[in-house]
């Protein structure tokens, strides 16, 4: 757990590595190559890399194209740019013609920090789940990155692969076992489950470790795919445990909580508390400031699992 | 060129505007202006520029057509049909539930349909990438898209023209179906793109401007076309929106309105056909 690595460099090196493997893989980035880490691959691959300029619109309707000449492009910016500006895009040439593109944005989150509001996508993973056939990934650290976009790779689809700025913990080792679509519980438990995602994983087992101090039993389990949903993982929880917490760095509205509620109220209706941005947007601060604000912690999850237990207790 | 292939095409292109008007007065909605006015150009590139096969779609070695203004995919269809993608009574299915002949084009429904269209101002950018990837492939297919005048007002469209002469790609042929005219009136008093061959010249195409109605002119043009190297190719076509048909001829309320029976049956009796042929 020394070296903090963000899930951009794991993409980008990753990416980079793929490149030698498989010469279909070509990238497109709009004029953020430095930041989405897209400029690995460009160095190494000079010839398959295409920089669009800033025209995220015209980007992704060109990595349509690509998809439909059998190539497997991968197309980057800040995730507020590529979901939001192109949405309409990635829409009605992508997802409608499921064409084969991997959308992969960086500075999802509002662990973005200092650049403030506008650069801190709280709201991609909503737009991206309510597409059908689109796979939406959002992996918890640097593994995990690599392990997801070498299936992002095999899958023959669109996927969105969701990726931060922040250097994040390792959590897991080589390995790690990582399977599109279903959910890896990190930890056992029988009071209450935690699902988290991205970088609330890390302060999931942390909060799970500070609840267990207090004999409350939390089950941890990181749900790196939020479409297609791991339905069986969740129900199985809400039968064992009876009470569920999502954690997840982006809006409330939309996302990971409202994937995990769709499952829940439609089979094992239990008591859900939500940890993300309460719809509100971000504003500038240092990352760990922002996170604590916004409450985004491992004690913000913490408080929430104690509320759902009381919840739980209330029903009974 | 020899004046019987001319015809030939000629003979195609009223066969396609006959069956644009059947397909729509069956349909009872649809878009009949805009596909008329780019039958003649759609013609001559599926039935003598385009390398097809209609027996294999998915020919990797095929040229490619995008039809950006998916509204006019009455035009489409009709060139494929008659190209044999399809039988031509399919035809009759448009836009009826569970037709392969969706409202606007889908790849997933339609074998031959290269791209799903309908929101305009895409279609450039995926030919764009279809160009690119033909020059990294080696291959020698060639990419052709119909982009309308109203659709150019689409920002995406410009985004797209800066990547086509940046990319160098002159294995792309964009025709720009100047009508004059888009749904809320002339596109001059909407929102005008002239001067229009400046701008595409501007932004580093080559540019020919041509009538879009002439067979020989857009045969011509597509020869020429091919010997540019370095530039993509804008071929900016005056076309009568509705053409063919006299009481749709540059009249704005025919761009999404289909024919009722009498209609039909007058705008196929001026295209020479019959109803039920
Ligand atoms: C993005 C988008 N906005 C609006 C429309 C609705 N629409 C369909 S056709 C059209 C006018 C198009 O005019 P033009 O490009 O000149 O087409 P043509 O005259 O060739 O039919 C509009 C606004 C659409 N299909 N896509
Ligand atoms: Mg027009």
């Amino acid at each position: 757990m020394s070296k903090k690595i963000a899930t951009r460099e794991a993409y980008g090196k990753t990416l980079a590595r793929l490149g030698a493997v498989n010469p279909d893989i070509v990238v497109l980035d709009a004029d953020l190559s430095k930041s989405t880490k897209t400029a690995d691959f460009a160095a190494e691959f000079p010839d398959r890399f295409f920089d669009m300029g800033v025209a995220e619109q015209n980007m992704l309707g060109t990595a349509a194209g690509l998809a439909a000449a059998g190539k497997i492009p991968f197309a980057s910016s800040f995730a507020v740019f590529a979901t939001g500006r192109a949405f309409e895009q990635i829409r009605n040439s992508i997802a409608y013609p499921v064409l084969n593109v991997k959308i992969a944005a960086s500075h999802a989150g509002i662990s973005v920090g200092e650049d403030g509001a506008s650069h801190q996508s709280v709201e991609d993973i909503s737009l991206m789940r309510t597409l059908p056939n689109m796979t939406v990934i959002v992996p918890a650290d640097a593994v995990e990155t690599e392990k997801a976009v070498e299936s992002a790779v095999e899958i023959k689809g669109p996927v969105y692969l969701r990726l931060g700025r922040l250097g994040l913990p390792v959590l897991f080792d080589e390995n790690y076992r990582f399977e599109v679509g279903k959910a890896v519980t990190l930890r056992e438990g029988s009071d209450v489950t935690i699902i988290a995602c991205g970088l609330m994983t890390g302060q999931a087992l942390e909060a799970a470790d500070a609840l267990g101090g207090e004999g409350i039993s939390a089950r941890v389990i990181n749900m790196h795919t939020i479409k297609p949903i791991d339905r069986n993982v969740i129900i199985k929880a809400a039968l064992e445990t009876g009470a569920v917490v999502t954690a997840e760095e982006h809006s409330i509205i939309g996302g990971l909580g409202s994937a995990v509620a769709e499952v829940l109220v439609q089979s094992e209706p239990v008591p859900q508390e939500m940890v993300g941005v309460r719809d509100t947007f971000g504003e500038s601060g240092p990352p760990a400031e922002l996170l604590q604000k916004y409450g985004l912690t491992a004690g913000d999850i913490a408080a929430a699992a104690k509320r759902a237990l009381g919840r739980k207790k209330e029903i009974k | 060129m020899d004046s019987s292939i001319l015809q030939d095409l000629e003979v195609k292109a009223c066969n396609m505007r006959q069956n644009i008007v059947r397909m729509l007065g069956e349909a009872g909605s649809g878009h009949p202006g805009g596909s008329l006015s780019a039958a003649d150009i759609v013609a001559a590139l599926f039935f003598k520029e385009m390398k097809l096969d209609p027996e294999k779609p998915d020919w990797p070695e095929r040229d490619r057509f995008v039809l950006s203004k998916g509204h006019a995919a009455p035009v489409l269809y009709a060139a494929l049909a008659e190209k044999g993608f399809f039988p031509l009574y399919e035809l009759l299915t448009l836009r009826k539930t569970g037709s392969r002949l969706q409202g606007h084009p889908s790849m997933k429904h339609l074998p031959g349909v290269e791209m799903s269209t309908g929101s305009l101002g895409q279609g450039l950018s995926v030919a764009n990438g279809m160009a690119i990837a033909g020059k990294l492939d080696k291959r020698n297919y060639r990419v052709y898209v119909l982009l309308g005048d109203g659709e150019i007002q689409e920002g995406q469209v410009w985004e797209a023209a800066m990547a086509a002469a940046h990319y160098k790609l002159d294995n792309l042929v964009a025709f720009l179906d100047h009508n004059g005219l888009q749904i809320d009136g002339p596109v001059s008093q909407v929102m005008s793109p002239e001067p229009v061959a400046d701008k595409w010249r501007a932004f580093g195409w080559h540019v020919e401007e041509i009538d879009g109605h002439n067979m020989k002119e857009i045969t011509d043009v597509l020869t020429r076309a091919r010997e540019i190297k370095g530039k993509p190719v804008m071929v900016v076509a005056r076309t009568v929106k509705g053409k063919g048909v006299s009481f749709m001829e540059n009249q704005v309320g025919w761009h999404g309105n289909a024919p009722r029976a009498e209609q039909t049956d007058q705008a196929l009796a001026e295209l020479g056909g019959k109803a039920d042929e």
